[in-house]
């Protein structure tokens, strides 16, 4: 090669080269704003107002008000007072009693002793501020006019607090211990969870890989059970075995189920699946080349196990490590039901706006919820991208050689938890079936007639049979096209960089904190799309939300997976791109589409979490209905509803194995 | 740039002069055309006019920048600098759907759940045109790329080539006013590649249609183009026919890169010789003055063997008298099928040993063997030089 010094220099003169767009590119610019602003209004806007409630401190400012009292003529009036000096003078009010919340009031006839309302002396009251309001009666007044009440009306007069800015909040939560020591509680329940599921997660799928036991299959299939019901249900289940009038409560040598222990058998049994499918995931992948070697280097069974397996797979066991622990630290439904005085973070979210109505609390709270789950979060996004590197090796599947002893461990184990599990769900299924546990066990059906509880009845069930439908058909919709936007186009890279942060979001997100957001979002007046509050919409759209991380990236995947050339051939072809997405892209995609499908539906059938702050009257759900019957002491149709939803997701599944099969053979010949 | 200059420069221009003169209106014209990535400039400085009808090679190793030459005219990927028209018509910054060409990649990318029918009717749907004329055009370019049998099979049923053959049906399917193919024949084994290069040459000289391969396979480039674009660094090397390349490679790399050479370090004496090792060459001089320090070719097929005693056998053959000649011993031989590939060593030229190819019938009659001393000729004319940077 031989270029010289004097070879010409890219021109730079002014002006960048930009290609014209053509109808393609206008569509999909629409469409990617269309789902941009979807993501925007269900996410980014709802935790950004949620972030600033939880900033925002309220305190009655009694220097703002000003108050005149006439005599019995009610025409002459009195010297103007400062309520603050009222105050001081009386000290009605202490200083604690001027923090306030947003919906705070604060009657101005605290300031006159002898207030009287059949008197016939008049008041008037005005601000000093522009800002400083109150109310008479039902009408808001602000502004520095005076403004006269007979006696009557002004029983009827209070104040409203003032707004500010600042970190109050977070200094009352700190300095208020019962608060505070939900952190606490949190994280060790989370670490301690963790532990012991990872450890039975890795040797499950320890046992499924390596070894030759029996029936893998199977455990397979029962190790995926927990993810159909409501975390709320090994809590009830728990209730049954080891609660007051439980079989095996002795079995806890005087100590309680409703509390820490309970919260960590029960995360154990929820969080299982997903930390054992993460886990099955890296150990499959393990290169038989390197088990040879160890072999060859006559490396002991433990050698090999320690140097081999475990390294192979530890940025499987991290990722499944901070799924669990986020599970755990952002689950509501199971310290709800199990977790008895022992508080923790997303509980007491539910107690400070359902209890309290203390939403900016409840705002503090989700903040600092979400520190450990964003944490979490990103940390495992590093390792998983360090996984794939690790995946991109061509490497040899390995093929376990039979054992008997270790066969047999293995198997012996996977029974256990199996054991575990099915007894969980079958205690569940017998509460469910018999008139009083344990005492009565003669086979009823009356747990099963929700018509008669408190919770919402069978239409509750139908309530989240629609969700689940919705949210299925309108969430892979959204989530495919969204996917499709990101991946396939190509220009536009700062929006799609954005668009694809937004779609990784949800994960980091607990469902406590999006359903308080939403409340603080959608529950405004002065926001346009405050009319889907209380409905179905809304409910649906926050389930999408809630959902969308695992549904996005598995799209990503499948779209990944296509010749990136699809769409220049197209081009070339003159034709528009929509009519490759629809002849090409959503078919060699679609089983991609039905799991996302299938898993949406599933979890909207579960969650809890992020709905019970936004069903109405009409819109009741079946997992919250579980929660709210077990709340009234309704424990059996409690449990019944929970495996209403467990055969609802059972019943799901199958069509949807069903739907794959017939319809892949059908579309999918080319296979 | 500047570029080397090869012994006959005058008959290259004189050819190049020629086949511009009758070859019509340019069909495709890029001008000061550059790509840069970031600080990367992946293509610089490209000029290149093709002319309506021609099979044009680019061909270059890679990472020179080929493919993305190719995306930049089919408006794939937008250069950052640089005009392009075609057929006259300003297509610079046109998005693809508006240019017109088809286009068949590396990975053919046929759409795995379509049938090669649906394949192929893809671009011809959707364009207003009754269904029973695409069904017959289909027809038509199934039977074209000898397929007609295959038409209700899915892609991942047909072998690689077979799957070659239905990109190109659906690329041409639009009659395009061009055709682009990135390494079409890359994926393939070595005697399927050999017979696609003769059908996919077949095809477009049957259409006409003005076509560009990309390949980096130099056998594959003098085999079906009409003009080769030599590529290298994201700068074009030289752009000639086939035989121009090859016999008057323009650069030390476009020499190298096509075909094989021997290469030696020389310098320039006055009066038409050059010093190789610490002998005179007759050689071509012009353009160089003495003293320059150059780099020699000669490629193994162009070096002549004369025997032992080379002034008497070789006064039939040829009526010149022989310069150049040296004495060699022959080192190693190796047989190649059609011809013995040697490696000879001569004192002249130093250290250096110098590969030749003899043919089979010259082994045969000169007694050419392992450890034999023997004749070669380098001639003058087949001698090339090159400036050696300091
Ligand atoms: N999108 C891109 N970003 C950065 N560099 C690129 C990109 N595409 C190609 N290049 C670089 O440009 C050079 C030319 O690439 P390409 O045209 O694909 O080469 P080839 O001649 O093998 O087809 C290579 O060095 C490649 O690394
Ligand atoms: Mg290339």
């Amino acid at each position: 090669m031989n270029i010289d010094l004097e070879a010409p220099y890219l021109p730079l003169v002014g002006k960048r080269l930009r290609q014209e767009s053509s109808r393609d590119d206008r569509i999909k610019l629409g469409l990617m704003a269309v789902i941009g602003l979807y993501l925007v209004v269900a996410l980014g806007a709802p935790l950004f107002i949620m972030l600033s409630k939880s900033l925002s401190t309220y305190r009655f400012d009694l220097a703002a008000f000003e108050f005149q009292v006439s005599d019995e003529t009610g025409t002459n009036w009195g010297p103007v007072v400062a309520a603050d000096a009222l105050n001081q003078k009386l000290g009605v009010v202490t200083d604690e009693e001027l923090v306030s919340s947003s919906d705070g009031r604060l009657a101005a006839t605290k300031f006159f002793p002898d207030f009287s309302f059949r008197s016939p002396v008049h008041y008037r009251i005005r601000g000093t501020t522009a800002d400083a309001a109150f109310l008479a009666g039902p009408t808001l007044e602000k502004g520095t006019e005076w403004r006269d009440y007979d006696s009557g009306t002004f029983r009827r007069v209070v104040l409203r607090p003032a707004s500010s800015l600042g970190l109050e909040n977070f200094k009352t939560y700190f300095s208020t211990p019962a608060l505070a020591r939900s952190i606490y509680n949190s994280v060790l329940m989370a670490a301690i969870s963790t532990v012991v599921t990872i450890s039975v997660a890795f040797a499950l799928a320890y046992g499924l890989t390596r070894s030759c036991m029996p029936l893998k299959g199977l455990f397979r299939g029962i190790l995926t059970i927990p993810i159909l019901v409501p975390s709320l249900l090994p809590g009830i289940a728990l209730v049954y075995l080891f609660g007051n009038q439980g079989v095996f409560k002795d079995w806890l040598m005087g100590y309680s189920i409703y509390g820490p222990i309970g919260i960590v058998i029960g995360s154990v049994f929820f969080t299982l699946p997903h930390a054992f499918l993460i886990i099955l995931t890296a150990l499959s992948i393990a290169d038989a080349r390197h088990y040879e070697a160890a072999t060859s280097l006559k490396a002991s069974k433990w050698r090999t196990f320690t140097t081999v397996t475990v390294p192979g797979a530890r940025f499987g066991i991290v990722s499944a490590a901070f799924v669990v622990f986020t599970l755990v630290i952002t689950d509501f439904g199971l310290p709800k039901v199990i977790g008895g005085q022992y508080s923790m973070l997303a509980v007491d979210i539910y107690k400070q706006v359902i209890g309290q109505q203390n939403f900016e609390m409840g705002a503090v709270v989700s903040v600092i919820l979400l520190v450990p789950a964003i944490l979490a979060f990103a940390v495992d996004r590093r390792m998983q991208k360090r996984q794939v590197a690790l995946l991109s090796a061509r490497a040899v599947p390995y093929a376990p050689k039979p054992n008997a002893g270790m066969d047999r461990i293995c198997f012996g184990f996977a029974c256990l938890v199996s054991l575990f599990i099915l007894g969980m769900i079958a205690m569940c299924q017998i509460a469910a079936l018999v008139k009083f546990w344990p005492y009565d066990l003669t086979l009823t059906t009356k747990n099963f007639a929700f018509d008669l509880m408190d919770g919402g009845g069978w239409a509750a069930y139908g309530n989240s049979i629609k969700l689940a439908l919705l949210t299925a058909l309108f969430g892979s919709l959204v989530v495919f096209a969204g996917a499709y936007m990101v991946e396939k186009t190509d220009g536009f890279r700062f929006g799609r960089s954005l668009f694809h942060f937004l779609a990784m979001m949800p994960m980091a997100v607990p469902g406590m904190v999006l359903g308080l957001a939403y409340i603080f979002f959608f529950n405004n007046p002065a926001n346009p799309l405050n009319s889907i509050y209380g409905t179905m919409a809304i409910l649906v759209i926050c389930t999408v939300t809630h959902f969308y991380t695992v549904a996005h990236l598995t799209a990503l995947t499948a779209l990944k997976q296509m010749d990136p050339e699809f769409e220049s051939v197209a081009s070339s072809l003159k034709q528009p791109f929509h009519r490759l997405f629809f002849r090409v892209t959503v078919p060699v995609c679609l089983p991609a589409i039905l799991n996302i499908a299938i898993y949406l539906f599933v979890n909207a059938m579960t969650t809890v979490s992020a709905v019970v702050f936004l069903y109405s009257t009409d819109t009741k759900l079946a997992s919250v209905a579980v929660l709210n019957m077990d709340d009234a002491g309704d424990i059996a149709p409690a449990a019944a509803m929970g495996m209403m939803i467990f055969y609802t997701n059972v019943a799901a599944k199958l069509v949807h194995a069903l739907i794959a099969r017939g319809l892949l053979a059908r579309t999918q010949a080319w296979r | 740039m500047r570029h080397a200059m090869s012994i006959e420069p005058t008959p290259v221009s004189n050819a190049r002069g020629a086949e511009e003169a009758h070859t019509p209106s340019p069909y495709l014209e890029i001008t000061d055309l550059w790509k840069s990535y970031g600080d990367f400039v992946a293509l610089r400085d490209i000029s290149l006019t093709i002319a309506k009808g021609e099979f044009i090679c680019f061909l270059g190793p890679s990472g020179c920048g080929k493919t993305t030459l190719l995306r930049a005219i089919a408006g794939l990927d937008l250069q950052t600098h640089g005009t392009i028209l075609q057929g006259n018509r300003n297509i610079s910054t046109l998005p693809a759907s508006r240019r017109d060409y088809g286009i068949v990649f590396q990975s053919y990318a046929l759409f795995p759940n379509l049938t090669i029918e649906q394949n192929i009717a893809f671009g011809l749907e959707n364009t207003g045109r009754p269904k029973p004329e695409i069904a017959s055009r289909v027809a038509e370019l199934l039977a074209m790329v000898g397929l007609s049998a295959q038409g209700k099979k899915y892609p991942a049923q047909l072998s690689g080539g077979q799957q070659q053959r239905i990109a190109l049906a659906r690329a041409i399917a639009i009659s395009p006013g061009l055709l682009l193919l990135d390494e079409p024949l890359s994926a393939l084994d070595a005697k399927v590649r050999v017979h696609l290069r003769h059908e996919i040459k077949a095809l477009q000289r049957k259409l006409g249609v003005t076509t560009i391969m990309v390949t980096h396979d130099q056998e594959e480039a003098l085999a079906m183009a009409d003009r080769i674009v030599v590529m290298n660094h994201g700068v074009i090397e030289q752009v000639g026919s086939p035989t121009e390349i090859y016999r008057h490679p323009r650069t030390l790399f476009v020499a190298d890169f096509i075909g094989e050479t021997n290469q030696f370090p020389g310098k320039v004496l006055p009066d038409g010789q050059i010093e190789i090792g610490h002998s005179a060459f007759c050689c071509a001089t012009e353009g160089f003055a003495a003293d320059d320090i150059v780099t020699a070719v000669v490629r193994p097929v162009d070096i002549i063997p004369h025997g032992a005693d080379a002034h008497a056998v070789n006064a039939v053959d040829r009526p010149a008298t022989p310069q150049n000649l040296i004495d060699a011993e022959v080192r190693e031989m190796e047989f190649l099928g059609m011809f013995w590939r040697t490696r000879l060593t001569a004192p002249r030229l130093g250290e250096r040993s110098l590969v030749a190819d003899f043919s089979v019938n010259a082994v045969r009659r000169l007694s050419i063997e392992t450890g034999a001393v023997i004749q070669v000729e380098i001639p003058r004319e087949r001698l090339l030089l090159f400036p050696r940077g300091a």
